[in-house]
């Protein structure tokens, strides 16, 4: 009972895992300040960002549905931490697992995008609402490619078990790379997921001030701030669980050096391709995931079936 | 036609894409914006009334304070136009120091303006890149004036500080920096994916519309309008100098993307001859302190476009009216055609495509009753004796002994 609590509250539970998401989001903003030619933040930077607006004012627009508006970021920040626990980070297993969990993480995954639709749509100002609108015309984009590829990588494991799944790959050496085509589908849907250039669409400062968050302040924003930096962590510990196994069978110790590295080198990568590119209009960014993204997926599809039949019959 | 789906989105006065207050009122549908309307206004400074209450020399440092981009080019227009009237010889070694600013000017611009482009279609690195690269001839600026803006270059009668041989050279090596800068930004702009998608079709201004709505500079070039006033009406070192007027007939926010960049590459030329053919000689003539009567109008190719000035004299030491027209007064109204039928995604983009300067456009405000839609218009002397019983009411302090011309006019 205390170990369960334990694992939850502390490690790899939510404390954890907020730390976790701090650095990462320092090493997000200091890689991409450098690539960009500036100094970027010092370390501390985005813990005393989540202290400061902890002590701001919290302004609730007068027209505000009040009890929606202050839920919805601790809703987010819920939906985020939960899908941790089933996922395996260093160890053989996760935390918590069980037959299916993978399209639980992927639906626990789904709802912090949700609660920015509805947390802007009853903000009732008109930057808001456009900004509601995007993050969920942007969501049926980026997810369909993001789960094939995710559960064609399963598919060739033969199992809905996180866990499973990173066993039978770290069982059979290099067939992980067949998965190559998958994970960067799926690493392009991430940008979406997080509303990170190219695809910061619902968030575009230029355009509609801060989208869903505009009217945001204080704590709330703050933990809207915290569940996009956990979502960072979890998308990019679920995308190395299931496309990079590696670390899994080393000791403990090891294995969560190796955990770390996976995760950082994951959002090198996305702090990578937000400097590289414009922000793109969201008729193109649409027409880029079905046009492009889906096809790709469903081809790592038909290339695990084949696999599958032919090695695995 | 307005209907419940239709949606209208306030674009400022106040908006993390407007460097400057102005503001720009939208109807969307779904994302498409289905009707736009420009209003400016907001930031009028009473420059033009100011320059009446000041002497010329006075007025020089004012007027260079209508633009803090283009302040070189306002008060290069501004003199040029009192030259004329007092009918001054302008040695030609000063004539070559406004241009080679003038260009240095053009420079500096053209890079801010590069880098608030990639801004406004969220490509931030290209932002700093620009930037970075901006400081050089920024440190140019600062060597030969002592000022990185407002140089302060001009005078009556000629340039008031000389340019050195040692200054020369360092020129020269900034020039060689930024023209290595310059052809990496030129192959971005010209080959990057998502720039080319997010800039091409984009704010499209047909070349009849750009010159029945008037449009200047790059925005009129773009538009395949080859209309340059260092071409069409040479004025410093122009006429002597080697330049072609860059054009682009795409019409659209790729073709002034280009059209700035290639302009990049004729001011880096220009710079070098200027410098290479400096003639000797004096750089400046007496000026007398009351300029006779008469008028002269005076146009200047800002990095915007074309920059208007008319200057009337009446014999004393101060003007009797002088009018600025800056660029984007020309530009803005090409912005609501620009935006027919576009996204709102391609919103700050078109607006920023024409390098907009609101502050140096605002000349007057007029208010708009809500209730009746008509306008009013309070005259000076009205406006004089408000603000007096204003200050009286609020502040407690009387105004009213202050200006004895004017309480002898009004009779407070």
């Amino acid at each position: 009972m205390i170990q369960a609590l334990f694992n939850i509250l502390i490690f790899p539970g939510v404390a954890f895992l907020f730390a976790f998401s701090l650095i990462a989001e320092f090493v997000d903003r200091k890689i991409c300040a450098r690539l960009q030619n500036r100094m970027g933040p010092p370390w501390f930077q985005p813990l005393a960002d989540f202290i400061k607006l902890l002590g701001k004012e919290n302004i609730v627009p007068c027209n505000a549905d009040v009890r929606i508006f202050k839920f919805m970021p601790v809703l987010a920040l819920a939906a985020s931490a939960a899908s941790f626990l089933y996922i395996p980070l260093w160890r053989a297993k996760a935390p918590h697992s069980f037959d299916g969990d993978v399209i639980v993480v992927l639906y626990l995954l789904t709802i912090p995008t949700l609660t920015y639709f509805l947390g802007g749509w009853y903000s009732r100002s008109v930057y808001s609402m456009i900004g509601a609108i995007r993050s969920l015309t942007q969501l049926f984009a980026y997810e369909v490619p993001l789960f094939m590829s995710i559960l064609a990588s399963a598919l060739l494991a033969n199992s809905w078990n996180l866990s499973e799944i990173a066993q039978f790959y770290s069982r059979n050496h290099g067939l992980w790379l067949f998965n190559f085509i998958g994970f960067s589908v799926a690493l392009i849907s991430l940008l979406g997921k997080l509303e990170k250039t190219p695809f910061d669409i619902p968030e575009a400062e230029t355009e509609i001030v801060a989208g869903s968050f505009t009217e945001y302040s204080g704590k709330l924003l703050a933990f809207f701030r915290l569940s996009l930096d956990v979502e960072m962590v979890v998308g990019a510990s679920l995308l190395a669980a299931v496309f990079l196994p590696f670390g899994i069978g080393f000791t403990p110790a090891i294995g969560f050096i190796v955990y770390i590295a996976k995760v950082l080198a994951i959002v090198a990568m996305i702090s990578l391709l937000r400097t590289l590119f414009a922000r793109l209009r969201l008729d193109q960014m649409i027409t880029l995931c079905w046009k492009y993204f889906a096809p790709l997926a469903f081809l790592q599809v038909i290339i695990n079936l084949v696999l599958k039949g032919v090695f695995f019959k | 036609m307005h209907n419940t789906q239709d949606v209208q989105v306030p674009f400022g006065p106040q908006h993390p894409a407007l460097k400057e207050p102005e503001s720009f009122l939208i109807t969307l549908r779904g994302e498409k914006i289905t009707s736009s309307s420009v209003k400016i206004g907001y930031n009028h400074r009473g420059i033009e009334k100011a320059c009446e209450e000041r002497t010329y020399i006075q007025d020089l440092y004012l007027i260079e304070r209508v633009c803090g981009i283009c302040s070189h080019s306002h008060a290069t227009a501004f003199v040029q136009a009192v030259e004329e009237i007092a009918g001054l010889e302008v040695p030609r070694r000063a004539l070559y120091i406004r241009s080679l600013i003038g260009e240095l000017e053009r420079v500096h611009s053209h890079l801010l303006w590069l880098g608030v482009a990639g801004h406004e279609i969220g490509f931030d690195t290209l932002l700093m890149y620009t930037w970075r690269d901006r400081e050089v001839v920024m440190d140019i600026l600062a060597l030969l004036t002592g000022n990185r803006v407002n140089y302060g270059m001009n005078t009556i009668g000629g340039a008031r500080r000389d340019i050195t041989s040692s200054q020369a050279k360092a020129v020269l090596k900034a020039v060689d920096t930024l023209e290595e800068r310059t052809k990496y930004y030129i192959k971005i702009a010209t080959q990057e994916t998502t720039i080319i998608k997010r800039l091409s079709g984009v704010g499209v201004l047909s070349k009849k519309d750009a010159i029945s709505l008037g449009a200047v500079g790059p925005t009129a070039r773009a538009s395949g309008v080859a209309r340059d006033v260092r071409k069409d009406d040479p004025y410093a070192a122009y006429a002597e100098l080697d330049f072609k007027v860059i054009t682009a007939d795409t019409c659209d926010v790729y073709g002034r993307t280009v059209v700035r960049v290639l302009e990049l590459m004729e001011s880096y030329k220009m710079i070098r001859q200027i410098l290479k053919d400096m003639p000797e000689g004096p750089i400046a003539v007496r000026a007398p302190r009351k300029i006779p009567v008469g008028e002269a109008v005076s146009r200047y190719e800002a990095p915007r476009g074309e920059d208007f000035h008319y200057v009337r004299s009446n014999g004393t030491e101060k003007p009797d009216r002088v009018k600025v027209r800056a660029p984007t007064l020309a530009n803005v109204q090409a912005v609501s055609k620009m935006l027919e039928d576009r996204y709102l995604a391609d919103m700050p983009i078109v607006i920023a495509a024409i390098d907009p300067c609101f502050s140096c456009t605002d000349r007057s405000i007029v208010i708009k009753n809500s209730v009746s839609r008509g306008s009013k218009t309070i005259p000076w002397e009205v406006l004089h004796v408000q603000s007096i019983e204003w200050y009286k009411e609020h502040k407690g302090i009387d105004f009213s002994g202050l200006n004895k011309k004017y309480a002898k006019n009004f009779k407070i």
